[in-house]
C-alpha cells in the first residue's frame, strides 16, 4: 500500500477552497451559546449579570439562526468541515431547512425561558449555574440539529443530557432527586443504545458522515445487519423522544424541577429525539423505514392515545402536561410512519409548533402557580378573577396545545390528517383526531378547574404574576397566533425540509461539492 | 479474532442487562458502567482488529506505508469513555444524594415524585 | 488518612503530580498524553492533597472555584476555533506558528490552546466532584 508522496491528491482529504466569512453562521448556533455559557459559568459569582449575558447571547443567537434559515432557504443546505478535513475523516456541520428551522425555534424557546426566569429564580439558583446550563443545553440542542455527522450527533445528545442533569437537580428538593434518578438513568441507557448502534453502523458502512451514510446504505443490499441497526436506532431514539411504551421516564420526572426547567425540557428535549428519528429514518435509511412503517405507525397511534388517556386521569396539572407532551410526540411519529412528503412536512411543522407551544404552556402554568400557589387540580382556582391576562394566556395555550384553530397546532395536525387519508391510513388519521379530542378534554378540564372556577374557600391568591412573566407569555402567544393565522411560511419551510429528506441529493452535494472521492 | 470479541461483548452485555434489571440503584449503576465498557469494546471490534501498528505517518511520506490499526474507533472510544466516565460520576453522586434524602436505594420505594395512591381528579365543581 | 507520613509527603506528591500533568499535557500532540489525561492527573493530585490535609486547604490553594476553572477551559477551547475563521479557514482548523525563544524553536498552535482548555475543563469538573464527595461526610455541601 506504499504510495509515493507526490501522487497524493490533497483535494480528496482537505477542503481547499477558502471559507467565506458568512459561513460563520453555520457554527454560530453552537459556538455562541457554548462560549456564552462558559462566560456565564466563569462569572457565576455575579448573579445579577447572569441573565444579562444569557439574554444577550440568545438574542444574537436567534438573529444568527434566522439569517442562517434565510440563507439555507435561498441556497440549499450549507456545510462547513471542522478543521477542514473532508469526510470520512473530518466532522461536518451541515445545515438544511429541517435543521435550521428547528434550531431557530429552539433558540426562540430558549430566549423565552431566559427572559422569564430573570424574575423566577433565587440568587442561589443563579449561583448554582442555571444560565450557563441553559446556554449549554441550547448549544447541545442546536448542535444536534446542525451536525452532519452521526457520532457528533451522539456527542451533542450527551452535551444536552449533562446540562439537563444539572438543571433537573437545580434546587435539590428530594422530589427532584427522585425524578432525576429516573430521568438520568433511563436517558443514559437510551444514549448508550444510540452509541452501540452507531458503532455497529460504522462497522457496516465504514463512515459516520450522514451524507456518506445515505449513499452507502442505499447501495447496501437489504438484510439482517442494516435492519438490526435500524431497529436499535428506533428503540434508542423512541426512548429519547418518550414514545410509548418507552416514555414513562418523562411523566415521572418533568413535574419535579423548577417550572422554567420543565418548560425548556418539554420544549426541546423530546424534539431532539424526534429529529434524530426523522433524520435517520427519512434520510439515512428510507428502505428500513418502509420495512418498519407499520411498527412506527402502531407506536405513533399508541403514543397518541395512551398518554392522552393518562392525562385525563391526572389531578396534578404539571403531570397532565407531561402526558400532553408525549401525546404531541405521537403526532410527529405519525408523520414519520406515513413516509410521504406531506407526512414529513406535517411532522416538521408539528415539531416547530410543539417546541413553542409546550414551552409556552409550561411557562404559563408557572404564572398560574405563582398566583394560586399550587398545581393541584383540587386546590387551584380563581385565576380568572385574580388575573384575567394570565387566564386568557392559559386559554390560548390550551387551544394551541389541543390543536384547535386559530392557533399554531391546527395546521400541522391538518397536514398530518390529510397526509394520512391520502396514504390510505385512515386509522392514523383517526388516532390523531381522537388524541386531539382527549387532550382537549384534559386541558379543558384544567382550564375549567384551575382557571375558571372560583378559588376554594379559604385559599386566597398566593401571589401575583409579576410583569416579565406575562410579557413573555404574551410574546409566545403572539408567535403561536401568527403561526396559526398565517401558516404559509411555516408550511413552505416544512415542505422544503421534507423534500430535502426524501431527495437528499442537495444535502449530499453540499458535503461533497466536487466529484465523489 | 472478531468472533472471540463478539462472544466477549455478548457476555458484557448480558452482565450489564442483568444488573440493570435489578431494583437497587447501585447495581443499576454498575450495570451501566459495564454497558459502557461493552459498547467501547463493540466499537473497537466494529473498526476491525489488526496487529498493533500505530497509525502514524512517517515524516517523509504523505500516507502510512503499511496497513495500520484503524485510529477512528479509538478516537470514538476515547470520546465515549470521557462521556460515560463523567456521566457515571454524576449519577453516583446523584444516587448517593438520593439515598441520603429518600432513605432507600430500592427503585420501587422511590415514590416521592409519584405518590402511589393519589386521589382521582375532581369530578365536578 | 491522618498519618504523619502521609500528611508530610502529600504536598510534595501533589506538586510533583501537577508538574507531571503539565508535562503530559504538553507532550500530548505527537506522543501519548494530552489535555484529558493531564487534567485527570492534576485532579487526582488535588484529591490526594484533599485526602491528606482536608478540603478547605485545597479550595484555598486553587484560588478560583473549580467550576470557574472549568468555565475558563471551555471558554479557551471554544475560542481556539475562531482564529481559523478569521483566516478564511473552516472552524477549528489548526493554525501553527514557530517563534524562536532563547534559541529554541517553539511549535505553538491553536490545537495547544484547545488542549489547555480541555485540561482545565477536566481539572475543574473532576476536582469539583471529588471535593464534593470528600467533604460530604463532614458537611452537606451544596456543590456538585
Amino acid at each position: 500500500m506504499a504510495v509515493d508522496a507526490t501522487t497524493v491528491d490533497l483535494t480528496r482529504a482537505m477542503v481547499t477552497v477558502p471559507a467565506r466569512l458568512a459561513d460563520v453562521l453555520i457554527v454560530a448556533p453552537v459556538a455562541l451559546p457554548l462560549i456564552g455559557g462558559a462566560l456565564a459559568l466563569f462569572l457565576r459569582n455575579l448573579p445579577r449579570l447572569q441573565p444579562v449575558i444569557a439574554i444577550l447571547v440568545l438574542v444574537v443567537l436567534v438573529a444568527c439562526e434566522a439569517a442562517l434559515l434565510a440563507r439555507v432557504l435561498a441556497e440549499g443546505p450549507l456545510t462547513m468541515m471542522m478543521g477542514r478535513w473532508l469526510p470520512p475523516f473530518g466532522i461536518a456541520f451541515t445545515v438544511d431547512a429541517l435543521g435550521a428551522v428547528l434550531a431557530l425555534t429552539a433558540g426562540v424557546a430558549g430566549l423565552a425561558v431566559a427572559i422569564y426566569s430573570a424574575t423566577d429564580l433565587t440568587v442561589g439558583d443563579r449561583r448554582f449555574g442555571f444560565y450557563p446550563l441553559l446556554l449549554l443545553l441550547v448549544a447541545g440542542v442546536s448542535g444536534a440539529f446542525c451536525t452532519g455527522d452521526i457520532f457528533n450527533l451522539y456527542v451533542w445528545f450527551e452535551v444536552l443530557l449533562i446540562s439537563s442533569f444539572g438543571l433537573i437537580v437545580l434546587g435539590g428538593d428530594p422530589r427532584q432527586l427522585d425524578g432525576a434518578v429516573k430521568y438520568g438513568i433511563l436517558n443514559l441507557i437510551a444514549t448508550t443504545l444510540f452509541l452501540v448502534t452507531t458503532g455497529l453502523l460504522y462497522g457496516l458502512v465504514g463512515t459516520l458522515n450522514m451524507a456518506d451514510i445515505t449513499e452507502r446504505v442505499a447501495a447496501l443490499p437489504d438484510g439482517g445487519p442494516i435492519t438490526t441497526i435500524a431497529v436499535i436506532y428506533l428503540l434508542a431514539f423512541a426512548m429519547k423522544a418518550a414514545a410509548f411504551p418507552l416514555g414513562f421516564w418523562l411523566p415521572a420526572s418533568y413535574h419535579t424541577p423548577k417550572i422554567v426547567v420543565g418548560a425548556i425540557f418539554a420544549g426541546l428535549l423530546t424534539k431532539v429525539g424526534v429529529y434524530a428519528l426523522i433524520r435517520v429514518f427519512a434520510m439515512l435509511m428510507p428502505s428500513e423505514r418502509l420495512l418498519l412503517a407499520d411498527v412506527i405507525g402502531w407506536v405513533a397511534a399508541l403514543t397518541l392515545l395512551v398518554p392522552a388517556l393518562a392525562a385525563l386521569a391526572e389531578s396534578e396539572i404539571r403531570r397532565t402536561l407531561g402526558w400532553v407532551v408525549i401525546a404531541g410526540i405521537g403526532n410527529m411519529l405519525a408523520g414519520l410512519a406515513l413516509g410521504s412528503e406531506a407526512g414529513y412536512a406535517g411532522a416538521i411543522a408539528y415539531a416547530v409548533h410543539s417546541m413553542l407551544a409546550m414551552t409556552a404552556i409550561y411557562l404559563t402554568l408557572g404564572l398560574v402557580e405563582r398566583i394560586a400557589g399550587t398545581s393541584s387540580l383540587h386546590e387551584a382556582g380563581g385565576i380568572w378573577r385574580a388575573s384575567p391576562l394570565v387566564a386568557a394566556l392559559f386559554l390560548v395555550m390550551v387551544l394551541s396545545a389541543s390543536g384547535l384553530p386559530p392557533f399554531s397546532g391546527f395546521w400541522p395536525k391538518a397536514m398530518l390528517v390529510r397526509a394520512a387519508i391520502t396514504a390510505d391510513a385512515g386509522w392514523i388519521a383517526a388516532a390523531i383526531l381522537v388524541s386531539g379530542f382527549l387532550v382537549t378534554l384534559a386541558l379543558g378540564r384544567v382550564f375549567l378547574f384551575a382557571i375558571w372556577r372560583d378559588a376554594p374557600a379559604g385559599r386566597p391568591a398566593a401571589g401575583s404574576a409579576g410583569r416579565i412573566g406575562p410579557a413573555v407569555g404574551v410574546g409566545l402567544a403572539a408567535i403561536i397566533a401568527v403561526l396559526g393565522v398565517l401558516p404559509q411560511p411555516l408550511v413552505a419551510v416544512a415542505t422544503d425540509g421534507a423534500k430535502g429528506l426524501i431527495d437528499p441529493a442537495a444535502y449530499v452535494s453540499s458535503v461533497f461539492p466536487g466529484a465523489r472521492p | 479474532m472478531e468472533d472471540v470479541f463478539a462472544v466477549l461483548i455478548g457476555l458484557f452485555f448480558t452482565a450489564a442487562i442483568y444488573l440493570m434489571l435489578s431494583r437497587q440503584i447501585i447495581r443499576i449503576l454498575l450495570g451501566i458502567a459495564i454497558l459502557g465498557n461493552a459498547v467501547n469494546l463493540l466499537i473497537f471490534t466494529a473498526g476491525r482488529l489488526v496487529r498493533e501498528v500505530p497509525p502514524v505517518v512517517p515524516e517523509e511520506a504523505m500516507v502510512p506505508l503499511v496497513v495500520t490499526a484503524n485510529p477512528l474507533p479509538q478516537a470514538l472510544i476515547l470520546t465515549a469513555i470521557v462521556i460515560s466516565f463523567s456521566f457515571f460520576t454524576f449519577l453516583l453522586v446523584l444516587a448517593y444524594r438520593a439515598y441520603q434524602e429518600l432513605g432507600t436505594d430500592e427503585v420501587d420505594e422511590m415514590r416521592l415524585a409519584e405518590p402511589a395512591r393519589e386521589p382521582p381528579p375532581p369530578g365536578g365543581y | 488518612m491522618n498519618t504523619v507520613i502521609f500528611r508530610t509527603v502529600a504536598p510534595f506528591l501533589t506538586a510533583l503530580m501537577l508538574v507531571f500533568s503539565v508535562f503530559v499535557l504538553l507532550r500530548g500532540h505527537n506522543e501519548p498524553g494530552g489535555g484529558f489525561i493531564g487534567g485527570l492527573i492534576a485532579a487526582s493530585a488535588l484529591a490526594i492533597y484533599g485526602i491528606a490535609c482536608g478540603v478547605a486547604p485545597v479550595r484555598r490553594a486553587m484560588v478560583l472555584h473549580p467550576m470557574a476553572i472549568s468555565a475558563l477551559g471551555l471558554l479557551l477551547s471554544g475560542l481556539s476555533g475562531l482564529p481559523a475563521l478569521a483566516a478564511g479557514l473552516p472552524f477549528m482548523t489548526a493554525l501553527w506558528t514557530y517563534p524562536t525563544v532563547l534559541g529554541t524553536e517553539l511549535p505553538l498552535s491553536t490545537v495547544l490552546v484547545f488542549d489547555i482548555g480541555v485540561y482545565l475543563v477536566v481539572l475543574g469538573a473532576i476536582t469539583s466532584i471529588l471535593l464534593g464527595l470528600e467533604e460530604r461526610d463532614v458537611d452537606q455541601g451544596e456543590d456538585r
